[in-house]
């Protein structure tokens, strides 16, 4: 069976050129990058190369990248040393809807007494801007917002917050790992202070990610050892990974247009045709301010694992924001957090594209998805001649 | 991806009994939307009072949608009294076995399957004096502590697995842990009269050696059984424990709570005298 794979999310796949970049890495070219041979030199050399182009892809300066293990790591890395560099400061503003890299991270300093202030979304995802201001303090550390949202693609205008942040002295850092890759970063125009992106969402391999540390903002490493990284980050490089997503961010770069266009055209294809062909649903997260590749669809009445199941029958694969399939009991905190109904939140499939798909995928989930609904709904003891005559979308 | 069985996969892509019963004998409707699984069983009896017909209709996961199927299967033919006996854990054995984390699953079947047949008894639906426990997902005292002594559940973890309760806000944790405690405590003295003296004495050497010795030897200390009258266990405390200002109360919270706990929750300690 082929597989569609509409969850560029959750991860992409390894894109042929940047494997066919690493592989020498792995077994020929093994030499440390830090040894004073010319073995191990030549290793630091192409470190230095993808170091440049992962630079190149958000407009920063090769000095301002930070190698790290993945998206976590360098979400993690930014926020403790924000804390760790102003330790008199003792708040953090982030908001109710990022990556459990963030929340997590910033429950658990709650738990040894910072103050976390998490902003609410509005009913679209969208950050009310007022109350963001009105959040900072004289003792905040740091200002912790995801630039594009992983579920429902919403974006947050990180660079305008990050202004409002400075005007008032307070370090800005942005999750930019949905958004690198996917749409134009450019470090150049901006003055956001740090920034994490992770290999794996831009068809690098999985545990490689960034940390960019903007020229001159106190930096407090987090993974303290040798000297790699300047200092910032200590730990024997990961060559054929480091070699990999300079690659991958040299397409990425090439890509970006497409992106725009052509991966927009099916996202929207996609989005039209289900919500014209399957009554009472309809899409998550504000459809002008988010990511061209996702799309957040809710089928009311349904539960999101029984269409994943069926999905996945026809090697369709795509992601939920119900309860059985967060490994939690509630529905997830990004859909709560906007307010979504149970009704529709319970029945939440995300739909992630990559400039791999094509439009023959596309019509294929067209196809087969408005019969699945409707056979669940077919079980479903909500789904009562009252309920399907009263269109509450 | 849950780990299903076959046996649950085929029966979510091919479920039996999906409906509802038309003139149903009894009919019920457990959980709720906002919950995540909801489960709509009805049954229809024939001459001979056995359950001739049974349909579902299921909002929730695939383990929710074998579960009620599987159900439906299992309880046809049956008397009233016979379905009655149909546990949670029958439920999760005839589908080759449940993930824990979706052992609620099969508790919300056993929930609507006794609720219909409450519901063609004429029963009332709402056990008396039930409250409610877990605001998030609406579980009430009642059903916890079945739940706890059906499958002999021992963390709340266990129960958020079986019954949702703490799986939310986790403000009930707290009350769920009274209610395991407590239910725990009324099932050991069952086990108690069936002792003889013989056997309790083992028993209390056995806990001494394995739960309690290790501890104390690990502070210098030891203890000694020197003998069991009744319920009164006397012992002789040995090592840095001989010397501890500290060693009454080691005797009472540790070596007495261990053994009632692990034994009798009858024994009291003595020290013997020096």
């Amino acid at each position: 069976m082929k597989t569609v794979y509409l969850d560029n999310n959750a991860t992409t796949q390894v894109a042929s050129e940047v494997l066919e970049a690493m592989l020498p890495y792995f077994h020929e070219y093994y030499g440390n990058p830090s040894s004073m041979h010319s073995f191990g030199g030549q290793v630091a050399r192409r470190i230095r190369e993808a170091r440049e182009q992962v630079a190149a892809l958000i407009g920063a300066t090769p000095d301002e990248i930070i190698f790290t293990s993945c998206g976590t790591e360098s979400d993690n890395a930014a926020i403790r040393s924000a804390l760790a560099t102003y330790p008199e400061r003792r708040h953090v503003v982030t908001s109710r809807v990022e990556h459990p890299a963030v929340k997590s991270l910033c429950a658990n300093l709650a738990g040894q007494g910072y103050r976390i202030t998490e902003l609410p979304v509005d009913k679209n995802g969208i950050l009310d801007m007022e109350q963001f201001v009105g959040s900072l303090a004289p003792n905040t550390a740091v200002v912790s917002l995801m630039w594009a949202n992983n579920e429902t693609g919403v974006l947050f205008p990180v660079e305008k917050a990050a202004e409002l942040a400075h005007e008032r002295g307070i370090l800005f850092h942005t999750d930019a790992v949905q958004a690198v890759g996917k749409m134009p970063v450019d470090m150049k125009k901006n003055t956001i202070d740090m920034l994490s992106f992770s290999g794996h969402k831009l068809h690098a391999p999985k545990g490689i990610g960034v940390l960019y540390v903007r020229k001159g903002t106190r930096f407090s490493p987090f993974l303290i050892g040798g000297h790699q990284e300047k200092g910032r980050r200590g730990g024997t490089e990961n060559t054929p990974s480091i070699v990999g997503l300079g690659k991958a961010c040299e397409l990425a770069a090439r890509h970006l247009s497409t992106e725009s266009s052509a991966v927009r055209r099916l996202r929207d294809r996609l989005e039209e045709a289900l919500l014209a062909r399957i009554s009472q649903s309809r899409v998550n997260g504000d459809i002008l301010q988010r990511l061209p590749n996702t799309t957040n669809i809710s089928f009311e009445f349904v539960e999101g694992e029984g269409i994943l199941l069926l999905m996945n029958e026809y090697g369709i694969c795509a992601s939920s924001g119900s309860a059985c399939t967060s490994g939690s009991l509630q529905p997830s905190h990004v859909l709560r957090a906007m307010g979504v109904p149970f009704t529709m939140a319970h029945g939440s499939i995300r739909f992630s594209l990559s400039i791999y798909n094509t439009e023959e995928e596309i019509d294929f989930v067209i196809e087969k998805l408005p019969p699945i609904i409707e056979r669940l709904r077919g079980m479903s003891p909500y789904w009562t001649p009252a309920a399907q005559a009263c269109a509450t979308v | 991806m849950w780990e299903y069985t076959d046996k649950v996969r085929e029966h979510f892509l091919n479920p039996r009994n999906v409906g509802e019963v038309e003139n149903p004998d009894g009919v019920a409707e457990v959980g709720s939307i906002a919950c995540g699984d909801a489960l709509k069983l009805s049954f229809k009896l024939d001459e001979n009072k056995r359950i001739q017909e049974a349909k579902f209709k299921t909002f929730g996961c695939a383990s929710a949608i074998a579960s009620s199927s599987a159900l439906t299967e299992m309880i046809k033919g049956m008397t009233l009294e016979e379905a009655q006996k149909v546990t949670n854990q029958d439920i999760a054995a005839f589908l080759g076995g449940l993930p824990e984390e979706k052992m609620h699953c099969s508790v919300m079947g056993k929930e609507a399957l006794e609720k219909a047949i409450e519901n063609y008894q004429g029963a009332p639906a709402k056990e008396p004096g039930a409250k409610i426990v877990c605001e998030c997902f609406g579980v009430t005292d009642r059903e916890i502590e079945r739940a706890v002594r059906e499958n002999n559940l021992t963390t709340v973890e266990d129960v958020t697995n079986y019954t949702k309760a703490g799986g939310g806000c986790g403000n009930c944790h707290d009350a769920i842990r009274q209610i395991i405690e407590r239910v725990r405590a009324e099932a050991k003295p069952a086990a108690t009269p069936k002792m003889t003296n013989i056997q309790k004495i083992r028993m209390i050497e056995e806990a001494l050696e394995r739960e309690i010795r290790p501890s104390l030897k690990h502070d210098g200390g030891d203890i000694e059984l020197i003998d069991v009258v009744g319920n009164r266990v006397i012992v002789a405390v040995r090592g840095a424990c001989a010397v501890c200002k500290a060693s009454d109360i080691t005797l009472k919270h540790f070596v007495e709570a261990k053994l009632r706990d692990l034994v009798s929750p009858d024994l009291t300690i003595e020290e013997v005298a020096p």
